[in-house]
């Protein structure tokens, strides 16, 4: 067998979750898409073990590791997810926008609300709305 | 495929790296086998990323982790193979599920699971995928020397474990210490919950909250019921899902009930 046929079809699998993660909008559907980038990765790693014969079998240990390590992602992932949406009532992305500007208010890159919760970035007519964010993601990451 | 151009297409026999059959317009059953079970894996995969059928997208995962682990057989990575089936699509997947299901996504399709701009993505996805596919063609497809050779099983149980616990026991010990903090870090995440009721700040930004018009009509429910009842709304209904939490164990008080599951598929996987 070839390489390229491993490693084209990792590239491949590696473009979906890519595309998986930029256009999904559920937390849930954004991991399985990162669940499709590692094991392109995988694939890759396993492939090239074999091509190369390696004696230490460093691929396929690496492999390992990353699989024991994806699941511990999809454990703590899973476990803010959750949480996020016991705070909030949604798990989309696009709604958890707290830590940034509010658009009609102020820029939409000046501060994020952690930083203007302590009152020294704080222009005067947002006042109220950075902090009640602030104070929602503290309470959520609590 | 199999259109790249044939460079062992003039065979010299004898010699060990242009043997004869070798080339992409003479591809031997394994390589076909790879190619059709690739092709599965790959439209698994784009399904996974475009069903509007959350619970879908979940169960074409398994398929596309599956096909997966049918290349790594193919490779002769037999362990590897083995792995995969019971960890990502024993463990990870029905964490997924779990994920899907305590979040109470919709059974029938949902016209907003893709976001506005997935087309800026499909153009990055597309230009990812060009320039990946150029670049592996153009170092390997010439060359000689990139033949993986199947005649002897690289990756049987043996082999690995041998390789793993002579060579990787330092990382594989430190593995087991991550995957403890990783046990340890979702009960301290999932314990947090019974004091989480205060309902003040939430509902001074719940207008915020909602962004676009698009939102599901849940988010649109909460809307509506306001202040306290909508933060205890969540709470509540979250709580009959985890019957099974029983068997969790280990947890004294009643509240950390839906975290529990991330657990126990962990658990089941550090055992390994």
């Amino acid at each position: 067998m070839h390489l390229v046929y491993p490693a084209v079809l990792s590239a491949l699998l590696f473009s979906v979750g890519l595309y998986g993660v930029l256009a999904r909008r559920n937390i849930v559907l954004v991991l399985i898409s990162v669940e499709l980038m590692l094991n392109a990765v995988n694939l890759n790693l396993v492939a090239f073990d074999v091509w190369l014969r390696d004696e230490l079998h460093a691929g396929q240990s690496l492999t390992l590791f990353t699989i024991a390590i994806a699941a511990a992602e999809i454990g703590i992932g899973l476990a803010i997810v959750l949480l996020v949406f016991r705070n909030r009532g949604s798990s989309n992305l696009d709604e958890l926008r707290d830590l940034a500007e509010e658009p009609p208010e102020g820029p939409p890159h000046d501060g994020d609300a952690v930083e203007s919760s302590g009152d020294a970035t704080d222009p005067a007519g947002s006042g109220h709305h950075p902090d009640a964010a602030a104070a929602k993601k503290a309470e959520a990451t609590a | 495929m199999s259109t790249f151009p044939a460079n062992a297409s003039g065979t010299v026999d004898g010699t060990l790296l242009l043997a004869a059959g070798r080339g992409f317009l003479s591809p031997t059953g394994v390589e076909i086998t790879f190619v059709l079970v690739g092709l599965v894996t790959l439209g698994a995969a784009i399904m996974a990323v475009t069903s509007k059928q959350l619970v879908h997208a979940a169960l074409w995962l398994v398929l596309a982790l599956g096909g997966v682990a049918v290349e790594y057989l193919l490779l002769t990575a037999e362990f590897i193979a083995w792995v995969q089936v019971l960890i990502y699509v024993g463990s990870v997947v029905v964490l997924l599920l779990f994920g899907l299901m305590l979040t109470r996504a919709p059974i029938g399709p949902s016209p907003d699971a893709d976001s506005g701009n997935r087309w800026i993505a499909l153009a990055v996805a597309l230009a990812t995928a060009a320039t990946l596919v150029t670049v592996v063609v153009d170092a390997f497809v010439s060359a000689n020397s990139a033949w993986i050779t199947l005649d002897t099983p690289q990756g049987d149980t043996a082999t690995i474990g041998e390789s793993l616990f002579r060579h990787w026991v330092l990382p594989f010990e430190a593995l087991s210490v991550l995957l403890l903090a990783a046990l340890v870090g979702a009960i301290v995440l999932s314990r947090r919950r019974s004091t989480a009721s205060g309902a003040a700040p939430r509902t001074s930004t719940r207008p915020v909250a909602p962004p676009g018009p698009g939102a599901r009509p849940r988010a649109g429910a909460r809307t509506v019921a306001g202040g306290g009842p909508a933060d205890a709304q969540p709470v509540a209904d979250a709580q009959p899902g985890p019957g099974e939490q029983a068997d969790a164990g280990g947890q004294s008080e009643q509240s950390p009930v839906n975290e529990s599951e991330p657990e126990s598929g962990r658990g089941k996987k550090e055992e390994r």
